[in-house]
Order: structure tokens, then sequence, then C-alpha cells
């Protein structure tokens, strides 16, 4: 059994080639890098509350600041250019822990390096608006052809540059 | 920079924290002064000397996805070390088995490769030929192989084809070549010189090629030219087609004509023609320099480097096999 993780909703508003690729098992090498310089910051950021915090999964999607006492959900990144993406990245995990019986939950999206804080909730609307971006993202994984190249500014800071470029 | 690292020495290798400690042991077991390698430097390491090496190294590199090349004692490639692949996808592994199965979808792959690596010999051969040496007949020749290859029902027939542009294209090396003679190719174990050499360099080119598959979600052991399992991971054979005119031929001429190697280089003798250690080093000087040398690309417009070529070659082969866009060997376009 698949989910539908956080990293699909953020890739679905940055790119659906990049959902489809990344859904069909074409990562690329230096994603691991990324991944790696993501977690860096995490516990650079944080060494002090981590105790306070709790790293929970729930269907798959990995949530690595929750606060149980406070029900606030942090998450963590490292420029603000996809800001709408992580947003609903946020907006997901507070759906998630909704659903799975835990209320009022609120998040704190937080970008260290620009010494940024932004508080994320999840209206009523949200969450059909969550709906509908599942249904949708379960149709492009599922189409048996990769969506088109985008051909945006931000491809040339994509991990997939080189694999979407390369033509001969 | 991620680099290759060559061990002409005996010795042995093992894990201190996160560097790799090289302790080099001479014929009576003297251990001398080990070196440190810092782990996040080393892509791989080729084994020519002997090494002694323990599990707990081999676990260490698999974590750190740095493959280990080992040859024998007369240079041949014995094996690699090629950890749990980390980049497995089921739907690539699927697809591009589908592509060997499927004989329609096997013979268009494997026709692209002849016809990029012919291209790219027929490259080389005019490149000399507009210098003064005449390769006119070889060229000819390989023209009129290439226009066979739109009749060829099979794989096999397509690999008789191959091997008859190679030949022809080897012919000319005798022509190229100022100092020393080829003759015939031979492989195993090379006659001469110039057949010791391109054994040599086409073994790196292998590797090379290997070491590219590793980071994508090929699978090395389904090909499309070479049958699969024949011997080795025969997908890089197949790369290795393509790229072997433009990266290890040229070296080729060049090392011979520039005279970077002489005949103290070799190790001579009625049987078999190896290089020594010193004409080694040479050549593997000269490989890494032209690795690293960098061209513009035309589709990246950006400057890329001769080693990334094969793996953009890599994605291709992924994005044709997922079928995001046809496979457009590479072609040396300048
Ligand atoms: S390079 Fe551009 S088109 Fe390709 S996956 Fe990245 S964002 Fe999408």
């Amino acid at each position: 059994m698949s989910f539908i993780i956080s990293t699909h909703i953020n890739y679905y508003f940055i790119c659906r080639r990049k959902l489809w690729l990344f859904t069909h098992g074409i990562h690329m090498e230096h994603e691991s890098d990324l991944v790696y310089e993501g977690r860096m910051i995490g516990e650079v950021s944080y060494t002090d509350r981590s105790k306070k915090y709790t790293e929970i999964e729930i269907m798959g999607s990995k949530i690595d600041y929750y606060d149980p006492n406070r029900k606030i959900v942090h998450e963590v990144k490292k420029s603000d250019q996809m800001e709408i993406a992580h947003e609903w990245q946020v907006k997901y995990y507070i759906w998630l822990l909704k659903q799975s019986g835990i209320e009022d939950v609120e998040g704190i999206l937080e970008y260290p390096k620009m010494k940024i804080k932004k508080k994320v909730i999840l209206t009523e609307e949200d969450e059909n608006t969550l709906k509908q971006i599942v249904k949708d993202i379960e149709l492009i994984i599922n189409q048996k052809s990769c969506p088109p190249c985008i051909h945006k500014k931000y491809c040339h800071s994509c991990s997939y540059f080189d694999f979407c470029y390369i033509i001969e | 920079m991620k680099k290759s690292y060559y061990l002409f020495n005996p010795g042995r290798m093992s894990r201190k924290d996160n560097t790799l400690k090289f302790t080099p042991v001479d014929e009576e077991g003297n251990e001398g002064v080990p070196k440190y390698i810092p782990v996040e430097s080393v892509n791989n390491l080729f084994c020519f000397g002997s090494m002694d090496a323990n599990s707990s190294l081999f676990n260490f590199l698999g974590k750190q996805q740095i493959l280990v090349h080992f040859f024998d004692y007369y240079e041949h490639y014995t094996g690699s070390f090629f950890p749990k692949d980390y980049l497995l996808s089921g739907k690539v592994l699927i697809a591009q088995a589908e592509h060997y199965l499927q004989p329609e979808k096997r013979m268009s792959l494997a026709t692209r490769f002849v016809e990029a690596a012919a291209f790219n010999m027929l490259k080389n051969l005019r490149y000399y030929d507009n210098r003064g040496k005449e390769t006119g007949i070889q060229i000819e020749k390989i023209e009129s192989y290439l226009n066979q290859i739109p009749f060829a029902e099979t794989v096999d027939s397509l690999m008789g084809i191959e091997g008859n542009i190679r030949m022809s294209y080897y012919e000319a090396f005798d022509i190229i070549i100022n100092e020393f003679e080829m003759g015939n190719r031979t492989m195993q174990p090379p006659s001469n010189e110039v057949n010791a050499l391109i054994s040599f360099v086409n073994m790196l080119c292998y590797t090379l090629c290997l070491d590219m598959i590793y980071h994508t979600q090929l699978n090395p052991t389904i090909s499309f030219l070479h049958e699969p399992g024949e011997r080795r991971f025969s997908l890089a054979l197949d790369i290795a087609e393509v790229f072997k005119p433009v990266l290890v031929d040229r070296l080729i001429f060049s090392l011979l004509n520039k005279r970077q190697l002489s005949d103290a280089d070799f190790d001579k003798n009625l049987q078999y023609c190896l290089l020594k250690e010193s004409g080694k080093k040479t050549v593997i000087e000269a490989w890494e320099a032209k690795l690293n040398e960098t061209i513009k690309h035309r589709s990246l417009k950006r400057s890329v480097s001769y080693k990334h070529l094969v793996k953009l070659e890599c994605y291709k082969l992924v994005k044709h096999i997922m079928g995001v866009e046809e496979y457009k060997p590479f072609k040396a376009w300048w």
C-alpha cells in the first residue's frame, strides 16, 4: 500500500513532471545531498529544543518536529522560494493529524537561514482543496506518460535539470 | 570534487573513522607509512596491486556508495565491488527488461548504439584524413557497412556489421599512428604496444560506464546490443561502444603520436605485450585529464565534463525506456 506523502504535495506545486518521475522511482543522485543538507539545518537549528519535539510518522509521511503539548507542527526549510508548496505540505500534516483524531493543530513554517517564521492553519476550505489535490496527484502518478517539461526558471535549480534537459 | 584512486602498490586498506587508511606493505611484509584518504573525496577505487581488506572496510565503502574495481597482474579486469543498488526503481527495471524482451524495442536501441559508434569512428577518421593521413578507403568501407544496417533483422546480424565496421576502423590505426604498428587487433593477450594500449584504455572506459550506470536506475546486466549475461555487466559494454572512439581512441592516438609513451613503457615478451607501471601511470593521468576536460553542451547550454557525458547518456536511456523521450545517442558534434 502506498500513501500520498507530503513530498507528493510539495512536488505537485513545484512540477508535475517531478512528481511523476519521483513516484516512478527515478530519483537523482544529488537529491540525497539536499535531504542531508535539510537535515543538517534541522539538527543545527534545533539542538536545544530537540527534546520537546517528537518525530512521528502518519500514513507514510514523516513529521520531524511535532510538539504534542502545544499541538504545533514545525517545518524547517532552507529557502522560501517555494513557499506555497511548503504551506500546503504543512496543511497536509495538520490534515493527517486531524484524520487520526488530533484536532486543533497549528503549523509553523520556519526558514532559519532567513530568520523567517510563518504561521499555518488549516481551514475547512483548505480541507476541500486538499481532497482535490490528492485526487489530482493520484491521476498524475497513475498516468502512463510522463508530464512535459515545464521550462521554468525553477528548472535550473531542480535536481532533475540534467535529466530533463539532456536531449542528444 | 570526488576522484578516482588508483592503487598500484600492495598494501592494506582499512577504515579509520571517516577516512580510508592505506598502509603499504612490501614483499617482506614490512609496513610503510600509511596514507589517509578522506572518504568524501573518493569516487571509486582501482586495485592494480594486491590489497588486503576486511568486511568492515567493504561495509563502509558500501554505505558510501563507492565502487571498487579489481585487476589481475596482467591488467585484466577481474570484477568489481558493486554496493547494494541505492537508486533502485522497480518500474525502470521492468521497463528495461521489456525493452530487451520485445525484439523491435531491442533492435531499435541496438541499432542506435551501432550507428552512434560508427558515426564517432568516422569523425575520427575524417579528422585525420583532413590532415593528410589517407583513411579514405576505410571511411568508404564503413559507410557501406552503415548502409547495411537497415536490412539487419536480428541483433546477431547487427553485431556482425558492427564487427566489420570496427575491423575497417582498426585498419586505419596503422595509418594514423606514426611510430608503432598495430597489425591485427589481438586481445588476449595483446601482441604489441598498440593492442596493449587499446585493451587497457577500453577497460578504463568500461569501468567508467559501469560507474555511471551505478548512479542511475539502470540495471547493468540488461543490455541491448550485447547479449545480457554474456560476460560482465553488459550494459556498460553497450554504452562504452558509443564513447570508445571519442574517449579511448583519441587518447591513444595522442599518447603515441606525441610520444608520451615509448618502448620503455611496455613489457614485451614473445607471447604478449603489457604496459609497465610507468606506462600505466602515464595512461591513467592522461585518461583522468581527458575525463575532466569540458565541452559546452548544446542542449544543456553549459559546460560539462566528458565524464558527465556518460552519465547524461544513462539519463537518456532511462528516458527512452520510460517512454519520456526517444534515445538520441551521443554523437561528437565538434
Ligand atoms: S527540471 Fe523542470 S521540468 Fe524537469 S522536473 Fe525539474 S522542474 Fe520539472
